[in-house]
């Protein structure tokens, strides 16, 4: 990470629970999270520490119970769910470990959704779709449907349709824990270039110890709360430790 | 986005071919039994547009057109005396057994016309000379007819060919087209002496009596004096065809069957259709969740919704409307099952398939409203 960067994502004391009574479950404990432009930021622990919900929180997909959210320069707290949603639409991309592209359309289809929701007019978002499969090297599958390709190509396609906006923040949850090693390589290497573009940020959530070597920060949480943040030094030993 | 949301309906064929199917099956159950119903109504009254007189005068405790009660011969009179009444007819209607020529029995409504200006004729002669009627023992039959009394001959029965009323010979001096009578009587029209030869003896042979307002009258307002002054019942022609037809809403089981079968249609159509739509949706649920997380308002995912339920639900109503028009240019050469296909049958199984369809789309609405799109994020 640059010392200059500016941040992208702050996150102060956010706590969030599910379920009432006995069957409460707290989440996130106070959770305090900070992602800065350009940087790739993994957030790695245990299952059920609360990684998933914190992005969730992140991204504005779930409503948290306290603490500040603030986003790109926009305080989230502030905001109506219908001002959410739009602020999603244009500054964050999504990439899920399910892929969730929609199986009854074409690539092409999948790819410009995002942009068709932004507004733009349908053949100039197939034109764009089109593009930016070719720059996932799937120029030749726009026509195909998510179904006729290999897990690592729809997690191609997915990324893809998570640029197609150019959004600055780009959520990623478990990208290539349902791929292979070459293949999930391959999806960090597209993941690290689209963290270098300007005022970018990607924020990937991940049990994969195979991808750690391309984080520039990593934040491991445990039990609903921030255990450590590792940068520089202590990051790449932590990376030796996990080869 | 509306176009990927109609790929997204259309490319899951299997419910898509059950949505469809569910909707086509509900709009020709509802068009097409109200098109039954309709033209059963409609045979209810053929009678009165079979004789198409402007004044019905008949017996005060006649409830609808096909019912017969006597009236005295003097009564014709009394009808004609009525200020604004330009003329006034007996009229002779009753069902009498016909012989045909292998000897069956077949029973046919005999239609005593008055002689002199044989007023209710039929609407439509296809062959033969109304004015024969005149002449003794003479007879015109209609299509009915024909194929009925035509039992045991080589070639249909035609002009100058005879066959037997109640014992008596009468002689084919016309064909006539008709439009099918409620109770399935082929029409014998003939002169009202003649039918009261063939007719049994009674004190009272009178059937109702065929009347005209004067010009400047309408035919209402003569009814409303006819009926002030005599003490019969006169009816308009549109007046006799409401009073018939809401004789037969009141005292017949006929509308409450062919109800139940027009509501069950309707309740098949949300059913299956609702049901059919709201698992598509729960299907969706995780790429609609996608959708909203990427960006999507309620609302925005709400109109997807509506444009899939309301294209497969416009898809289904012309398929079952169309299913219905082909089944009507099949039966109505034939004359049967009876079928009438207005505009406001069209109209009331679309605004049903409309609610259907909302109904169905209000379903998978109200799951995406309520939905997280943080769902995305769960396993």
């Amino acid at each position: 990470m640059k010392p200059e960067s500016k941040s992208a994502v702050t996150a102060s004391g956010v706590t969030k629970s599910f379920g009432v009574g006995d069957s409460r479950t707290v989440a996130l404990k106070g959770t305090d999270f900070h992602a800065a432009e350009g940087e790739l930021h993994l957030v790695v622990g245990p299952s059920g520490c609360g990684k998933t919900t914190l992005l969730s929180v992140v991204a504005g997909t779930l409503k948290w119970d306290a603490g500040d959210i603030q986003v790109l320069g926009t305080k989230l707290n502030g905001l109506s769910p219908s001002e959410i949603t739009a602020f999603r639409g244009e500054h964050i991309g999504f990439i899920f470990q399910q892929f969730n592209l929609i199986p009854t359309l074409s690539c092409v289809e999948n790819v410009s959704v995002p942009l068709l929701l932004n507004g733009t007019k349908r053949a100039a978002a197939e034109r764009k779709a089109a593009e930016l499969l070719e720059l996932v090297g799937l120029g030749d599958k726009g026509r195909k449907r998510p179904t006729e390709l290999s897990g690592g190509q729809q997690q191609r396609v997915a990324i893809a349709r998570a640029l197609s906006h150019e959004p600055r923040l780009l959520i990623c949850d478990e990208p290539t824990s349902a791929l292979d090693s070459e293949t999930g390589h391959q999806i960090m290497d597209l993941l690290s270039t689209a963290a270098r573009s300007p005022g970018r940020c990607v924020i990937i959530v991940t049990h994969d110890p195979r991808i750690y070597g391309y984080a520039d920060r990593i934040t491991a949480m445990e039990d609903g709360r921030l255990k450590h943040v590792l940068a520089g030094d202590p990051l790449k030993q932590f990376v030796q430790s996990h080869r | 986005m509306f176009h990927l949301a109609l790929k997204m309906l259309m490319g899951d064929r299997a419910k898509y071919i059950m949505l469809v199917g569910g909707l086509t099956f509900s709009a020709l159950l509802m068009t097409q039994q109200t098109a039954v119903f309709q033209g059963l109504l409609s045979w209810t009254t053929s009678h009165l547009r079979n004789m198409r007189a402007p004044l019905w005068v008949v017996e005060a405790h006649v409830d609808y057109a096909n019912e017969t009660k006597p009236l005295r011969d003097t009564d014709v009179n009394r009808v004609r005396s009525v200020k604004g009444v330009d003329f006034a007819v007996p009229m002779y209607q009753g069902i009498l057994k016909a012989r045909a020529f292998d000897g069956s029995d077949k029973q046919v409504m005999i239609i005593g016309l008055h002689g002199a200006t044989l007023f209710g004729r039929p609407p439509q002669m296809l062959a033969g000379n109304l004015e024969t009627l005149r002449l003794p023992n003479t007879v015109v039959i209609d299509e009915l007819g024909v194929q009925r009394l035509s039992a045991g001959r080589k070639k249909p029965i035609g002009l100058g060919d005879t066959f037997e009323i109640n014992d008596r010979e009468a002689r084919v001096v016309g064909i006539c087209r008709t439009e099918r009578h409620f109770f399935g009587y082929p029409y014998v029209f003939t002169s009202y002496d003649q039918a009261l030869q063939y007719a049994p003896r009674q004190r009272k042979m009178l059937s109702l009596i065929l009347a005209s307002p004067k010009p400047g009258v309408t035919p209402a307002e003569a009814a409303r004096r006819i009926s002030a002054e005599t003490g019969l019942k006169a009816y308009t022609s549109d007046e006799f065809a409401k009073v018939t037809v809401a004789y037969i809403w009141k005292n017949t089981g006929i509308p409450m069957s062919f109800m139940t079968t027009i509501i069950l249609g309707f309740i098949v159509g949300v059913a299956v259709s609702g049901q059919t739509f709201y698992s598509f949706v729960l299907e969706n649920l995780r790429h609609l969740g996608a959708l909203k997380a990427m960006g999507a308002s309620t609302w925005t995912l709400a109109r997807m919704l509506l444009l899939q339920a309301f294209t497969a639900g416009f898809i289904g109503y012309g398929m079952g409307v169309g299913i219905t028009a082909a089944f009507g240019y099949a039966v109505l050469p034939g004359g049967q099952p009876p079928f009438v296909l207005e505009a406001s049958s069209l109209i009331r199984t679309a605004v049903a398939i409309v609610v259907i369809c909302f109904f169905a789309a209000l379903l998978g609405i109200r799951k995406v409203a309520k939905l997280e799109p943080a769902v995305v994020f769960r396993g």
